[in-house]
């Protein structure tokens, strides 16, 4: 059932993905006023997806890959719902749609689950490391997005005109403190994420192998992610700059998200 | 329908004579009363605006005096100002109020005022007792063709002077204007014009600097901003989000160096830098720093121009959405007519069937509810046939022009005199049973 309803919330996302791809060209009133409530629809089937994954399981089934990547959709969506809540804007959502439709179909698609091994591991903590480092995600991802904006916008007014879509982007100062605050807020989620993740490991195995890929690179996005906080807040960078550190960020979460497949022990094992 | 309107407008009249009909706000009510007392006409409402005066009416047969009205309550003479009128009768009038209310027979098109300025004139008659049927129908009608107008439209959504521009650029960058500093360098008429319109979208205060110093402090009070010494331009102007140059300077004052400086002491925060100078104040190489924004002045006459030329395609639009309104107006006021013409000749049929019912009741005897059932149903299966086409032929006919000669036709024919299609139709035949 799980995945039933997770593929009717990819049935909806779509709708976000059409929107996206089609902002960039024309502007269509209709899909303007229908992606938004088919976004809350999709959310809404992807919470009862993942409720009921974790209360059908004994374990802690968010540890499945493709649950996590569907947690992660989620709560990039929670994000943009906060943001828009806020600013009134659906702007963020050329950037954002397609990475929330792209995971979630991800995980509605993937085929045999893969399971964490988790020997003695203590669950709790699992749970807090997974659930925080996905905030931290969340919030990178959409301050990508409203970085990746900011650029288009400035673009837009440097070159002195003004055409269809970009006319409907919020103005500069505001894509920049959406940016800005989402990475404000992201920072804590992810620090303390990777310092559950420390915990787990060290009752798992004992000692870290700090050389790891997964654990290299996670210490190297966080790393950027301080980077961008502390120029951004030291010597207000933000534009093209910012928008390459945030570029830099992404790629790098990505990366380490890619590390599951061959790190040695943070690893999704087939059961 | 019997509209009719006269008036003058930018258009037809100078201001000579439109200052001469122009009715203050005081006497408008009064206006209505007296001329819903000329002889023929129902229903009056008058619209006075700075740049327009109009009459509309709803007349008996569509032939009151209203040119006479307007002589006698402005004591004209005879043939005074007649050539500054324009009249329109019919859907030509619901044309014009329908085109005026959206704004497309304004001096700039799309203005957003005329809707409301309307509103109140409506406001008014209404209250006055003066619009009660069809004038106010077709009046709310013309409120939701406006709006479906705006709404379907962008003809009144760009901004068309460079002051405007200049605020719309700068909603583009800051997102609202609130607390942000303006910075006035020299002090021209333009950038004046351009400081108010900046303040009363939000902005917070301004400085400004001058050559003269007299100048600037004269300026300054004016907006109640601070007057700052021409020497300390440099180390003061990063504490303004937007600067209007308009210096005579022979050469650029701001170049890339100040403006490397300004975003550095502002931490990067955005400039917004409008240069109405020529020759320019800001060298073009400022704009390419990140986070300072330069437009000169023909940036912002071509943004003008393309907000006109725009306005021109999307005023033809709306043109389009005016035509179409007016046929649906005209068919559903015209069906209004209709309707009671079919309702009094049923009632008056079914009056009939129950009479003569009622008179062979006696002879019939006794009857079974089945022989009663069927009696009923023969006596309705006649009516309904025969009534068929009569309907039929109304309900076609309210969608073409003669639907009065044949409302009329079926109600001589028929002898119908009812009270309610008296109030809500206006054919000929009713008006001759009134008078």
């Amino acid at each position: 059932m799980p995945l039933t309803w997770l593929r009717v919330a990819v049935g909806f996302y779509t709708v976000g993905l059409l929107y996206a791809l089609l902002a960039l060209t024309r502007r269509s009133e209709l899909l303007n006023r229908i992606a938004l409530p088919a976004m809350v629809l999709g959310m809404v089937f992807q919470f009862v997806s993942l409720t009921e994954a974790v209360l059908l399981s004994d374990h802690p089934t968010l540890t499945s890959v493709h649950n996590s990547e569907s947690l992660l959709a989620l709560l990039i969506m929670v994000f943009f719902m906060i943001v828009y809540l806020f600013y009134r804007t659906t702007s963020p959502g050329i950037v954002i749609f397609p990475i929330v439709f792209l995971l979630t179909f991800v995980s509605a698609t993937g085929e045999q689950p893969f399971l964490f091994v988790t020997p003695g591991v203590k669950k709790s903590w699992l749970f807090a490391h997974i659930a925080l480092i996905f905030t931290g995600y969340a919030a990178l991802f959409l301050s990508f997005g409203a970085s990746l904006l900011y650029l288009v916008q400035e673009r837009s007014l440097k070159s002195k005109k003004s055409n269809g879509i970009l006319s409907r982007l919020p103005a500069l100062e505001t894509i920049d403190e959406i940016g800005y605050r989402s990475l404000l807020l992201g920072f804590p989620f992810m620090t303390l994420g990777l310092i559950a993740g420390t915990v787990v490991a060290q009752s798992t195995y004992g000692r870290v192998n700090l050389l790891d890929p997964k654990i290299l690179l996670s210490v190297l996005m966080w790393a950027v992610y301080l980077i961008m906080l502390y120029t951004r807040w030291n010597a207000g960078w933000r534009g093209r700059r910012a928008a390459y550190l945030a570029t830099f960020a992404f790629v790098a979460a990505v990366v380490a998200w890619a590390a599951n497949y061959f790190s040695g022990i943070h690893r999704f094992v087939s059961s | 329908m019997n509209f009719q309107l006269i008036g003058v407008n930018h258009k037809s009249a100078p201001v000579e004579v439109r200052e001469r009909l122009a009715l203050p706000d005081s006497r408008l009510a009064d206006a209505c009363k007296r001329l819903t007392e000329q002889p023929g006409v129902e229903e009056g409402m008058i619209l006075s605006t700075c740049n327009r005066v109009e009459v509309l009416a709803r007349t008996v047969n569509g032939t009151a005096d209203l040119r006479g009205f307007i002589r006698q309550f402005f004591k004209l003479d005879p043939g005074e100002l007649d050539s500054y009128f324009y009249e329109y009768r019919e859907q030509d009038m619901v044309r014009h109020v329908f085109r005026v209310t959206s704004s497309l027979d304004s001096m700039v098109v799309g203005e957003p005022q005329i809707l409301g300025q309307v509103k109140e004139a409506y406001a008014v008659a209404r209250t006055a007792g003066t619009v009660n049927s069809q004038l106010d129908s077709l009046l709310t009608r013309a409120f939701a063709v406006a709006k479906r107008v705006r709404t379907e439209t962008a003809v009144g959504s760009s901004a068309v002077s460079v002051a405007s521009v200049a605020v719309e650029l700068a909603k583009k960058i800051f997102g609202s204007l609130n607390g942000k500093h303006v910075y006035l360098v020299g002090a021209g008429k333009m950038s004046e014009l351009a400081a108010r319109h900046l303040l009363a979208h939000g902005a917070a205060s301004i400085f400004v600097a001058n050559r003269t110093y007299d100048r600037a402090v004269q300026l300054a009070r004016k907006f109640s901003g601070q007057a700052i010494l021409f020497e300390q331009l440099y180390e003061t102007c990063d504490r303004a989000d937007i600067v209007i140059t308009s210096t005579g300077a022979p050469f650029a004052i701001f170049r890339r160096e100040h403006g490397e400086a300004f975003l550095a002491r502002r931490r990067n925060r955005p400039m917004f830098f409008i240069d109405i100078a020529v020759p320019r104040d800001v060298d073009p190489e400022v704009n390419k720093l990140d986070g300072i924004f330069v437009y000169d002045i023909d940036d912002l006459q071509q943004a003008v121009s393309a907000h006109v030329a725009d306005r021109k395609k999307e005023a033809e639009r709306a043109e389009a959405i005016v035509a179409n309104e007016v046929e649906r107006f005209q068919a559903r006021l015209q069906t209004l007519e209709v309707v009671p013409t079919i309702v009094s000749l049923q009632d008056h049929l079914e009056t009939i069937r129950q009479a003569e019912i009622d008179r062979v009741r006696g002879r019939l005897g006794e009857l079974s509810p089945d022989q009663e059932l069927a009696v009923d149903a023969l006596t309705k299966g006649i009516i309904n046939k025969i009534m068929h086409t009569p309907i039929t032929t109304l309900k076609s006919a309210a969608r073409e022009p003669e639907a009065t000669t044949v409302i009329e036709v079926v109600r001589r024919l028929f002898n119908l005199q009812d009270k309610k299609a008296e109030d809500k139709s206006n054919s000929a035949s009713n008006a001759g049973a009134k008078t």
